[in-house]
């Protein structure tokens, strides 16, 4: 089988997809399991931001916020890692300094991917150099739509290599992809290509991270699981804004990939908003009632 | 590729740690269950002339729930004459539109009650809340509503044909299903003027005497639906009675047998929907883990207790191992227990006699020589419960791949050519319904008119809605409950 002819190993029903994520939807997660999950979401997000108006001041206050999230409450993890542009790689990684939290940054002329190899190896580089633990890269959705796999493959491969020992997610934009049959062709190109993770949008598109997207995507890594025996990590970008779908993208992991992908060495969230709702769940579950957004820093 | 998979040591998925859920059950404390029930005749309560009663016990707990009338053949007599009396006097002469209304109320009524309904369904039945909440009960308010509609307009339902409705109509119901059979066979029956002596299966009466707590509520005029609970006596007694001028009977074959034997050569109509072994094909292009979802709710769905549950499962060769390995992973994941749990997607085998006939089967294909392979899920010690169970490298002559089981065992065999998937597809006695997985829809077309069976679905698998007529070939039975055909059955032209 040639690149150029890439074949996707499945095929999918939309139909199908939507009542498996309905069914999975309808766990019903609560007490000791929802506090556990919750703190397990909280431990699995990458505080993100990316905008044109980013600061050094906001990258600072994002920073503290990722390392202590709500020191109300006794108990309570850091999130995975921070998520910047190459720009403020530097910065973030001193902030975050030892304190296990990783550094994330996009890269390849994020969000929408059309420069030129060279650019998007230059711009890998630097974020690289920089000190990024993860490079969050964006695929050419252009040249995959237009059949061009192998082109994609190629580039995913170069950026990989150019990571050298950072971890790249591949972002597939499945918001521009139109079907679930090209969510997982593009998924299985990544991760043939070297992707550590496969991660569904920029946030930039919509939409962004729909369940049944992730859900194709997981099954994609299983399959590829079972075929290599290669892990791949998962990360639903965007979308993804209450502990609510926070946990049924946890029970989607659970009961598709099991329970060794279930930490943030293989399963993330890319998330801004989301944070704050977990946390504010998890008060709730502390103290038995809600308490106001007030009470939860907004970074 | 299937080679290539062998040679990697892939660690095998690990469903069961770190994280798992906490118990969720349904609420009871609003479920009122009478310590005894009586007949429902001639829109009241009564008790049985025997004066005896049996026990209906929760398989989950093996305790008993409440103790039922036992019927007999005087029971009946009396439920025969209120049902004749009421059709001759009220029901065979209401305009349709005014049927019509009653069986609307009964549908909101139902609705209204759905979760006190969905508890006891679960509760009597073992069947877990997800399904009698999402499917059963929802299904039996959308078959009085659809059958309601009808009600006023059966002379346009047949153009150029005049209906009149048949009379006293028995109706004898399985205990899968217990309150959307009822529904089945009490919407059509009612919407076409006929009145009815219904007697639901011993095991699962409980609904059944909560519809009738409705019926007696909406108003419907005494002795339109008269319910007679018991055994086989009861059933044997609307079976024989001379004034029935219908029976519709769901159930087993062997009983189906029975009944047809008993009315030939009289009056009566017969309409049987019996057994099945449901053949369900998976092409090798099929979009295999939602085929591998379409197997798991086509045999484990209701512990499998379904007539056409997808029992027999072909997989093209080339996909086999593919398929058999998701399926293995999927039923790792299906979490088997306490049917009032939220959570759980297998509850409980409906009976002890019915559990002891699954343990004779799970025994006998070992015997056979087919590869058993069951779930590592939990199952509660108490109650009757199964694991969902594998019988890989089935053989068409092997017993457990041509009898009915009725349980949550799954029958595989390989095939190779879309010629030998047909006959062996069709080499059974049974012919209830069918599955059908490809991305090819000429290849679906194909299938659906070689296919000797009721139902032929297509990328799903049990999908029910009252608008659709559902029904067997051969030694599943004849005629059609649902859609404008489920109305046939209880007209004369």
């Amino acid at each position: 089988m040639s690149i150029r002819n890439f074949i996707p190993t499945a095929t999918i029903d939309q139909t199908g997809i939507e009542e498996r994520v309905a069914r999975l939807n309808s766990r019903s997660i609560k007490k000791e399991s929802k506090v556990f999950a919750l703190k397990m979401a909280l431990n699995m997000i990458d505080l993100t931001t990316l905008e044109g108006k980013d600061t050094p001041g906001k990258v600072k206050q994002m920073c503290y916020k990722a390392m202590h999230p709500h020191d109300a409450l006794p108990g309570i993890p850091t999130v995975a890692a921070v998520c910047v542009y190459p720009t403020f790689v530097a910065l973030a990684k001193k902030e975050l300094g030892n304190s296990g939290v990783k550094v994330a940054s996009v890269a390849t002329a994020f969000p929408a991917g059309q420069s030129s190899r060279d650019i998007k190896l230059r711009d890998t580089k630097i974020a690289v150099d920089a000190g990024a633990d993860e490079i969050d890269m964006v695929i050419s959705r252009g040249k995959f739509l237009a059949g061009e796999y192998a082109f994609v493959y190629d580039e995913i491969a170069a950026i990989k290599e150019a990571c050298k020992s950072s971890r790249l997610k591949v972002i597939l934009e499945t918001g521009e992809l139109s079907t679930l049959d090209n969510v997982r062709l593009a998924s299985e190109i990544a991760m043939q290509a070297g992707a550590d993770f496969i991660k569904t949008s920029t946030g930039k598109i919509q939409p962004a991270a729909t369940a049944p997207v992730t859900l194709v995507m997981l099954e994609a890594i299983r399959d590829y699981y079972y075929e290599t025996g290669r892990m791949v990590g998962m990360k639903p970008a965007g979308g993804i804004s209450t502990a609510k779908a926070a946990l049924q993208n946890l029970v989607m992991v659970k009961e598709t990939l099991g329970a060794t992908w279930l930490s943030n060495l293989w399963f993330r969230f890319g998330a801004s908003s989301l944070a704050n709702d977990v946390l504010m769940q998890l008060a709730k579950e502390a103290e038995g009632r809600y308490q106001s957004g007030d009470y939860f820093s907004k970074d | 590729m299937s080679k290539r998979v062998n040679k990697i040591n892939v660690t095998e998925l690990d469903f069961s740690s770190v994280w798992s859920y906490a118990a969720s059950p349904e609420s009871t404390d609003h479920i009122k269950i009478a310590p005894r029930y009586e007949h429902f005749i001639n829109g009241e309560f009564v008790r049985p002339t025997s004066g005896k009663y049996f026990k209906t016990i929760n398989p989950t707990s093996e305790a008993a729930l409440s103790e039922l009338a036992q019927g007999n053949d005087k029971d009946v007599d009396k439920a025969v004459k209120a049902a004749r009396k009421a059709y001759t006097e009220v029901w065979s002469k209401m305009s349709g539109a005014e049927r019509g209304k009653y069986l609307y109320r009964i549908a909101r009524m139902i609705q209204e009650r759905s979760r006190e309904f969905a508890v006891i369904e679960s509760m009597d039945g073992g069947k877990p809340i997800r399904e009698s909440r999402d499917i059963d009960i929802p299904l039996v308010a959308a078959h009085f509503f659809y059958y309601a509609g009808w009600a006023d307009k059966l002379e346009f339902a047949f153009p150029g044909k005049s209906v009149a409705p048949i009379g006293v109509c028995g109706q004898i119901i399985p205990w899968n299903f217990p309150l959307l059979m009822a529904a089945w066979k009490l919407a059509p029956a009612l919407a076409c003027g006929n009145t009815v002596v219904l007697k639901p299966a011993e095991t699962t009466s409980l609904t059944a005497m909560k519809l009738a707590e409705v019926i007696r509520d909406c108003g419907l005029p005494p002795g339109v639906v008269n319910i007679v609970t018991g055994d086989g006596v009861a059933g044997a007694a609307i079976v024989n009675h001379p004034d029935v001028d219908k029976i519709a009977f769901t159930g087993s074959t062997d009983v189906g047998k029975i009944i047809q034997r008993a009315t030939a050569g009289t009056d009566k109509r017969l309409t049987l929907e019996l057994g099945g072994k449901a053949a369900h094909i998976i092409f090798d292009d099929a979009p295999l883990d939602q085929a591998v979802e379409g197997i798991i709710n086509g045999i484990f769905f209701n512990q499998g207790h379904v007539c056409c549950a997808g029992s027999r499962l072909f997989i093209q060769e080339s996909v086999h191992d593919k398929v058999i390995r998701k399926l293995k992973d999927r039923m790792n994941t299906l979490v088997v227990g306490d049917p009032l749990d939220k959570n759980t997607d297998v509850g409980a085998i409906n009976s002890a006699e019915q559990l002891g006939k699954i343990n004779h089967y799970l025994k006998l294909g070992v015997k056979e020589g087919a590869e058993i392979w069951q779930s590592s899920c939990a199952i509660p010690r108490k109650g009757y419960f199964c694991k969902p169970t594998l019988f890989l490298k089935a053989s068409q002559s092997h017993r457990i791949v041509q009898e009915e089981i009725f349980g949550p065992v799954l029958a595989v065999q390989s095939f190779r050519t879309i010629e030998e998937v047909i006959e062996k597809a069709n080499n059974t006695p049974f012919g209830l319904s069918a599955g059908v997985w490809t991305d090819k829809g000429s290849r679906i077309f194909n299938l659906t008119t070689k296919l000797r069976a009721g139902v032929v679905w297509a990328n799903t698998y049990n999908k029910f809605d009252p608008t659709s007529p559902f029904g067997g070939y051969k030694e599943s039975g004849f005629g059609r409950e649902g859609g404008l055909h489920g109305l046939s059955a209880y007209l004369k032209f």
